[in-house]
């Protein structure tokens, strides 16, 4: 589904995966197959808007190799800056979980304590600068070495990270202290100099990356606290793990996507399952930001979701403080405000909830002990001998009683009330689907009944899915109603509601009506007509509540999160 | 690594940690039936604990699952038998072995750490009344793993 609200043919784009690109909606490039079939409707033509609307927020989505990108801006930055390779830097960044002001400072601090944290092997070697002796974490007595020995493989490329070895010759049989074989031929270790074989290495790798997703790979032996660097990992996965399709290798690469976009504030990950993008958001990435506006954004791949939190749709008109409280009170209250609803009464005297499950209707509160009548509510003195018929239904006692339920029952009535139109729109926008099929019919049937073309009758679909994010937006509309403070400006939008709801519940009906062929004409007309009125509607509703949340105009009834 | 590794229940069975029993099940070579004596100078001295040890599918690369069977007021062990153990979680490395873990829990038992507790009600009561929490730790030693 398209992103934007009106129907010109600006909208959506499919991008390469390798294309650093923006898709605000308002970017008028390539146009998908959907777009196209309205370009050809002409009832669809309304004039494009250049500018982005004040419910739209400025992101851009970013593939994964555009992600690398910039993690590898910040690496080529600081091995510049401290003299080192890429591979340390990557360890120092992630070390300091990439921010780069902080890591810059703590290493003209102390450089072999910023190294030794980060697992990078000796801080002498990873900074000429340091102050110290390296510490050794070798026990052994074999020295590292870096010579090609004859009879022994190289395992691991070495040109261009000096402190990557793999190269252990042995005189005597050795034995891998993990696997215990005896017959391996390839060992591999880091700059601490704990040897393993190149199996047990990829296995543990392997095991790291895929098990626990884990991008921080430490050495294996027991308290040694270096990290294995990415070359290490990538060579080692590359020549001897059952890597053939390249996923451990892909995972791992993603996995250290996810950190970098972790730690950036701007960056989300798209939260749709096997999605790989990225979207950069800037001006959502504040907390305080978030009481002024809704930052709903899609990725490269068109899945729309909040920048802000975690609801994985389209909240607007609804901040995403008020949005979260709403659906954290649907959650707690909503059956059971329901059941209390549907199966007890307060007490007249003490307002105790009282269920009545048997009996006659002659209650006794167990609290007060108060008498009265569960029917009319009414005091049972009144009653005299009627049992279990009231017929005292209009006695001024029992009007009163009556009222004062209804007082006590008020709070629960009117969030009910929100609540079930709440949960209406919501089920409506399930039942979408059907919808859907069903309209497909209608079009198949149009096109046999009348000399309408395929193109001619898109007009149906279009409506239907116009109307699904119309109810989207209403749904939030009650969610962000229920914490309105009383007012003009509840008032005010309430009216937009009520104009954007009668249009939507309009044209469901149109859309439901069954089809007379001589009438086609007309319902094409009046359908179409109904669509650009209601997408008219809910733009008018999203961009004026989107103005107030600018302008601080919405006074909540409750505290929220980031008002005053 | 679908096996323990080559050797290892062997030398495990053949030349065992001082206090340290481990056996396999014959069905399930992955099972293992541990006791652990409890150390000399500890509240757990002349208990004997018996544990089950198993080895999961990843083993060498993930650590082994180990839980006390025998009941023990420990403020790193819970009630179920569990045991908060770095070894065990985070801190494991695919060069530790069944037995040095063994002797991980060994150690334990001598010197029980009250400030990274998973039973918190027998933790408090070690760092309120060390004596009388070493009491109770002998009482139960007594009661549950003396055979």
């Amino acid at each position: 589904m398209s992103s934007d609200y009106d129907y010109s043919d600006e909208g959506d784009a499919f991008y390469d995966d390798d294309e650093d690109m923006i898709s605000t909606g308002d970017d008028g490039s390539a146009p998908s197959d959907d777009d196209m079939d309205m370009e050809f409707a002409d009832d669809f033509k309304v004039p494009q808007h250049s500018l982005r609307k004040a419910y739209e927020i400025e992101h851009e989505s970013l593939s994964q190799q555009a992600v690398e990108k910039l993690s590898a801006a910040d690496v080529d930055h600081i091995s510049s800056i401290f003299g080192v390779d890429d591979s340390t830097a990557s360890l120092l960044l992630r070390n300091m979980n990439w921010n780069k002001e902080r890591l810059i400072e703590k290493y003209m601090d102390n450089a072999s304590s910023v190294s030794v944290a980060a697992g990078i092997s000796t801080p002498s070697r990873a900074s000429p600068s340091a102050t110290g002796p390296a510490p050794i974490r070798s026990s052994g007595s074999r020295r590292r070495t870096t010579r090609l020995t004859p009879g022994t493989s190289l395992v691991t490329d070495t040109s261009n990270s000096p402190y990557l070895t793999c190269l252990v010759p042995k005189a005597e049989p050795w034995v891998c202290p993990i696997c215990f074989d005896d017959c391996q031929t390839s060992f591999l270790s880091l700059s601490c100099d704990h040897s393993f074989c190149a199996g047990c290495w990829a296995a543990y790798i392997t095991s790291k990356i895929r098990e626990e997703g884990e991008h921080s790979i430490r050495c294996m032996a027991e308290g040694c606290a270096l990290v294995a660097p990415d070359p290490f990992i990538i060579s080692t996965l590359a020549k001897h793990g059952q890597d053939e399709d390249g996923r451990t290798r892909e995972r791992f690469q993603e996995l250290l996507v996810r950190h970098f976009v972790g730690a950036n504030s701007h960056l989300k990950y798209c939260p749709y399952p096997s999605c790989t993008y990225t979207v950069s958001c800037p001006s959502a990435s504040s907390r305080s930001s978030l009481t002024t506006m809704v930052p709903t954004v899609s990725c490269g791949a068109n899945h729309k979701f909040c920048f802000g939190c975690s609801i994985d749709s389209d909240h607007r008109p609804v901040i995403c403080p008020v949005a979260k409280m709403w659906l954290k009170k649907c959650r707690d209250d909503s059956e059971t405000a329901n059941w209390i609803k549907s199966n007890t009464k307060e007490c007249s005297k003490c307002q105790s909830t009282i269920e009545k499950n048997g009996g006659c209707n002659h209650m006794t509160c167990k609290k007060c002990k108060y008498e009265f009548c569960w029917v009319c509510m009414g005091p049972w003195s009144e009653h005299g001998t009627a049992w279990y018929s009231c017929n005292r239904y209009d006695e001024k006692a029992g009007v009163d009683a009556r009222d004062a339920q209804s007082r006590s029952r008020a709070s629960l009535e009117r969030y009910l009330h929100y609540y079930n139109r709440w949960a209406n729109h919501e089920q409506s926008a399930k039942l979408s689907v059907e919808m859907y099929n069903k309209t497909e019919k209608k079009m198949e049937e149009m096109q046999i009944t009348s000399s309408l073309t395929w193109i001619e009758v898109q007009f149906m679909k279009r409506a239907v899915e116009e109307a699904e994010r119309c109810r989207a937006t209403l749904k939030w509309t009650y969610a962000m109603a229920f914490y309105l403070d009383k007012g003009n400006e509840k008032e005010l939008f309430e009216d937009n509601q009520r104009d954007l709801e009668k249009a939507v519940e309009d044209l469901s009906e149109l859309l439901e009506s069954p089809i007379d062929p001589e009438a086609i004409s007309t319902l094409r007309q009046k359908v179409t007509d109904k669509t650009v009125y209601v997408a008219k509607r809910n733009e008018i509703l999203l961009e004026d509540t989107s103005n107030g949340f600018a302008e601080g105009r919405w006074k909540w009834n409750i505290a929220v999160e980031g008002f005053e | 690594m679908a096996l323990p590794k080559a050797g290892e229940t062997e030398r495990l069975v053949a030349d065992p940690a001082p206090g340290i029993t481990a056996a396999p099940h014959e069905d399930n070579l992955r099972y293992f039936d541990v006791t652990i004596q409890g150390p000399d100078g500890s509240p757990f001295q002349q208990g004997v604990f018996h544990l089950e040890l198993f080895l999961p599918e990843e083993y060498p690369m993930s650590p082994p699952k180990v839980r006390f069977l025998t009941k023990i007021y420990h403020p790193n062990i819970d009630k179920l038998g569990r045991i908060c153990l770095d070894i065990l979680k985070d801190k494991w490395s695919p060069a530790l072995q069944i037995r040095t873990v063994l002797l991980s829990i060994q150690a334990l038992l001598s010197a029980p750490n009250p400030d990274d507790p998973l039973a918190t009600d027998v933790a408090k009561h070690y760092k309120e009344d060390e004596k009388d929490a070493q009491r109770v730790s002998r009482e139960w030693t007594e009661k549950y793993a003396s055979n």
